[in-house]
């Protein structure tokens, strides 16, 4: 129960906050640090269960006979998570409070953070693969509608827009390998996934299966090549990046990977894939890092190198290196936090995050600037920071993983390199902002930030550094616990230690960090070539995405170019012709015989009727263009016709509805036909042209096909028996249960009352539609002319010239004494339709 | 009589598919009523053809299905009718909008160049 909490309570917060006023900034706070807060204390109430090895979990069937439940278990490695993204939830809540400006309408902020918030819980919790993929789903969805919450601006409108792309169609390769591997274990369960990892790697479908997965945890991870969407969404607001592009939703990729990591990894095509993406990832992340000039951009960089390095280490098929990735997540997620909070800060005070301009800030701002320096240290790998430990983890479990694979100097390597760039850039990043002589151009003068926007900052700083000092004290616990969760008994000894000795790792640590700041000097002498990036300014991912997005639309333009015709006679005659060939094929798969029952004798009245009615419908068909009313005279024939079919074979209630409809609409019809251009047969010249001929004459035969076709069709239906179940059905309850005598009519109205109901609003709507059109779109009475009768009329002098003065009397004398005639006799009959009432 | 219903059935399609293919609007209307009936009477003779036997029950208790015309394709086609309606109007209608919109009554909204 108290795991539904956690999960719905954010979304509730998210309701709520979206219907406070626009201005109730503080109130905005309280109610979501209030969820937030409790969401971390619930978590926080459950990890004496955890910490046993037990499971927490909550079940609610949903449709338990598709293995369809909505379950949620809680174990080490959820809890972890759940904690991070709870405890970061409420710490970027304390920021965005004193971050926000009044003029910000906050309660769309909120709510879609507490959203955010609730469905990265929920991804963390999921106890079932589709569930997982929901909430997956719905992260990318309200990490657009924050990353675009400036929504005046373009650049924000191009990343959320961007990394919804991105991240959406990754999750659908997601949902896709998710479906494939209920398939493999025969349920969505989490556990029995879990359980089935042998099985599920010996599949012919592992290897797809491990693609689609993959595709969907690297594009949200943002690992090489879909890295570019992460520092397009740097145009969101800082406490979002600092929220979703440092803890939450960028960690989801490579939580995941190392949630089905007892079931995907072990195998070559696991480590060959995994591997290559982190490390490009991660030395091309730090690469540009480099050589950024937003501190945005820097940070963007760097998060995407150090996802690259997680990925690298999850690839590397060692239980120690997946310890060493989920502590690395941690230790990323609390440095890399505080950082961006720290260059929101500097933005808010000055007005700027250009890192040309910045300078010698730490004279204005000791404080931020202390905080950024330590987080930035951290980042570098400094030590008696925790990045120092993860980082000297990495390197240990690069060499170990190098000398098994093959790869003995070119993991260690490309490892040292990376972390001579992430050095560089830390310093980059901490001396060009705080060091050197106060900056004098800044928007804004800068000065020391409210307590509140410096406060978590700081808190994540002090968890650096306690983690970084005592590890075995601090987070040493909680690490095993959720290592235990995922590995179980295979779980390896492992020390985490600040001092382990003049070891290798520590000597590649000596390098990068030396090498790092020879490399910063070395590009502040040749400071006149640093921006564009070298090398890379000419490969633009985001480039590429905008060339493949045009590409896809214009292909699609194409498509539909060759596929589709915008003139409705082809569109007519291919829905003809698709129906015709459906049609046509029971005949070619079982033969057609007329069926086995006697013909009823033909009746020469009824014959008589129908030769009527056939000459009615051919005659419409050849007087519909030039003798409109003729041709509608006669469909009110064929119509008639049809009625009289109606009540001759047993069916009253048709023949009368088929009545009422068919006057009405032949008076709808004569109504139209006041708007439609004369035309007469000597006016069209083309008529005789052989494209013309041919034309009709295809058209000709598709007609006497289709006629011939539907003939055939019902002559073999109507001569095989009835077997109709429903009509016994009807007949039984009809009386008893509806009360009605006349089946036809309790079907409607009773025991298919809603049909009824559903009928009767499109009818009412298409009256609505029918009212709008005529009103806003007949044709303006100007471009109509007077009607020939009327114009030969005015001409003899029996009606006036214009149209307003009275009629002459006697006007249209027959007519009228007609009508007058025969209107009582109608309310006769209608009165007496009337009388009989509900029967 | 089932000869008579499927031929009628025939000539009504056919004049109605022949309609739908002409290329101005009032034409292709008549086309849609045409084909309408046709539908209706298809759908209608799948309960067969059954004379002087309407659905509707005359005296109370048990009833046998096979004494009386069937009465779900006579539901579906009262449903059928009435949608069909409602469909030829809309559809003449959107035409008449079509015209004074283009001022021609082509159902591509614009005279063929030949």
């Amino acid at each position: 129960m108290l795991l539904t909490l956690i999960v719905l309570l954010p979304f509730l917060g998210s309701v709520c906050a979206a219907l406070l006023p626009a201005n109730a900034r503080n109130a905005e706070s309280w109610l979501s640090g209030v969820v937030t807060v409790a969401c971390m204390a619930l978590v926080a109430s459950l990890y004496p269960q955890v910490a046993d090895g037990e499971v927490v979990r909550a079940i609610i069937p949903w449709l338990p006979q598709y293995g369809l439940t909505f379950y949620l278990r809680m174990d080490g490695y959820a809890w972890l998570f759940a904690m991070l993204v709870s405890l970061m939830g409420a710490l970027v809540v304390l920021y965005a409070r004193y971050y926000m400006s009044p003029e910000d309408p906050v309660p769309r902020f909120f709510s879609f953070l507490l959203a955010f918030m609730g469905a990265m819980l929920g991804i963390v919790l999921s106890g079932n693969l589709i569930q997982l993929v929901v909430f997956w789903e719905l992260t990318s969805l309200t990490s657009f509608m924050l990353i675009a919450y400036w929504y005046h601006r373009p650049d924000a409108r191009r990343g959320a827009r961007m990394a919804m792309t991105v991240t959406v169609a990754g999750g659908l390769c997601l949902l896709l390998g998710a479906l494939m591997l209920g398939e493999i274990v025969g349920s969505y369960d989490l556990d029995e996934v879990l359980a089935a990892g042998n099985g599920i790697r010996e599949h012919p479908w592992y290897t797809p299966v491990l693609v689609l997965v993959l595709l969907g945890a690297l594009t949200k991870s943002a690992q090489f090549p879909f890295h570019f969407w992460l520092p397009h969404a740097m145009a969101a607001p800082t406490p979002v990046s600092a929220y979703l592009h440092s803890a939450a939703m960028v960690k989801a990729g490579v939580f995941l990977l190392a949630r089905l990591w007892p079931v995907l990894a072990g195998t070559d095509e696991w480590f060959w894939i995994v591997c290559s993406a982190g490390a490009s990832t991660l030395l091309l992340g730090a690469f540009c890092a480099t050589f950024q000039r937003d501190m945005k951009g820097v940070l963007a960089y760097s998060t995407i190198s150090h996802l690259g390095l997680i990925t690298l280490l999850l690839g590397m098929n060692t239980p120690l290196a997946l310890v060493a990735a989920v502590f690395h997540m941690m230790n990323h997620a609390t440095f890399k936090a505080s950082l961006f909070m720290a260059t929101g800060i500097v933005d808010h005070e000055t007005g700027t995050r250009d890192l040309k301009k910045l300078c010698g800030l730490r004279y204005r701002m000791p404080v931020t600037a202390t905080v950024a320096i330590v987080a930035a240290s951290a980042m570098a790998g400094v030590p008696l920071l925790n990045g120092f430990l993860s980082k000297e983890m990495f390197f240990e479990e690069s060499i170990i993983a190098g000398s098994e694979s093959g790869l003995r100097f070119t993991l260690p390597a490309v490892a040292t390199l990376a972390g001579v760039f992430s050095v560089a850039y830390s310093v980059r990043f901490i001396h060009q902002v705080f060091f050197g002589p106060p900056a004098e151009d800044l928007p804004r003068r800068p000065q020391e930030p409210t307590r509140g926007m410096i406060v978590p900052s700081a808190l994540l700083v002090a968890a650096c550094l306690l983690v970084g000092i005592l590890p075995s004290r601090t987070v040493g616990p909680l690490l095993e616990t959720s290592m235990r969760s995922i590995l179980g008994p295979d779980l390896p000894a492992y020390r985490l230690a600040v001092w382990h000795g003049f070891t290798v790792p520590f000597y590649m640590s000596l390098v990068a960090l030396t090498g790092g700041v020879a490399l910063y000097v070395l590009l502040c002498f040749r400071k006149k070539t640093m921006v564009p990036t070298p090398l890379l300014s000419r490969l633009d991912a985001k480039r590429a995405f905008d060339v493949i997005n045009v590409a896809i639309v214009r292909g699609a333009g194409r498509l539909a170019r060759f596929l589709f015709s915008r003139r409705l006679q082809t569109q007519l005659l291919l829905i003809v012709l698709l129906a015709l060939g459906v049609a046509v094929l029971p005949f070619l798969v079982t033969e057609w015989t007329r069926g086995d029952m006697p013909l009823t004798p033909p009746d020469p009245l009824f014959a008589l009727l129908w030769i009527v009615g056939a000459a009615c419908a051919i005659g419409a068909a050849l007087q519909a263009k030039f003798h409109r009313l003729a041709a509608l005279i006669m469909l009110g024939g064929a119509g008639l016709v049809t009625c009289l079919t109606f009540a001759w074979f047993s069916a009253p209630d048709l023949a009368l509805t088929q009545i009422a409809v068919e006057v009405v609409t032949i008076v709808l019809f004569l109504l139209g036909l006041r708007w439609l251009p004369r035309r007469l047969a000597f006016d069209t010249v083309d008529r005789q042209t052989l494209r013309a001929r041919a034309r009709r004459t295809r058209d000709a035969i598709i007609a006497v096909t289709s006629g011939i076709g539907i003939a055939a069709l019902s002559f073999a239906a109507l001569t095989r028996p009835r077997q109709s179940r429903l009509a016994a059905f009807f007949f039984d309850r009809s009386v008893e249960e509806a009360g009605g005598r006349n089946v036809v009519n309790v079907i409607l109205v009773d025991f298919r009352g809603f049909d009824t109901l559903g009928e009767i609003t499109v009818v009412g709507i298409v009256a609505l539609i029918v009212y709008a059109l005529l009103r806003r779109f007949r044709p303006a009475p100007e471009s109509i002319g007077v009607p020939r009768a009327q114009r030969d009329d005015v001409l003899q002098g029996a009606l006036p010239e214009r149209l307003d003065d009275p009629l002459p009397r006697g006007y249209m004398k027959i007519p009228a004494v007609l009508l007058a005639l025969a209107l009582p006799l109608v309310r006769v009959c209608l009165f007496c339709l009337l009388l009989p009432g509900p029967r | 009589m089932e000869i008579v219903y499927a031929l009628a059935i025939g000539v009504l399609t056919a004049s109605g598919v022949w309609l739908l293919l002409r290329p101005r609007t009032f034409q292709v209307l008549m086309g849609l009523s045409l084909l309408s009936y046709a539908t209706n009477i298809f759908i209608f003779g799948m309960g067969r053809l059954v004379m002087y036997r309407p659905p509707i029950i005359e005296e109370a208790g048990a009833t046998d299905p096979s004494l009386y015309a069937d009465p779900v394709p006579q539901a579906l086609v009262l449903t059928a009718i009435v949608i069909g309606f409602a469909t030829t109007a809309l559809t003449l209608v959107v035409l008449l909008a079509l015209r004074g919109l283009t001022g021609t009554d082509h159902v591509d909204g614009r005279e063929p160049e030949s």
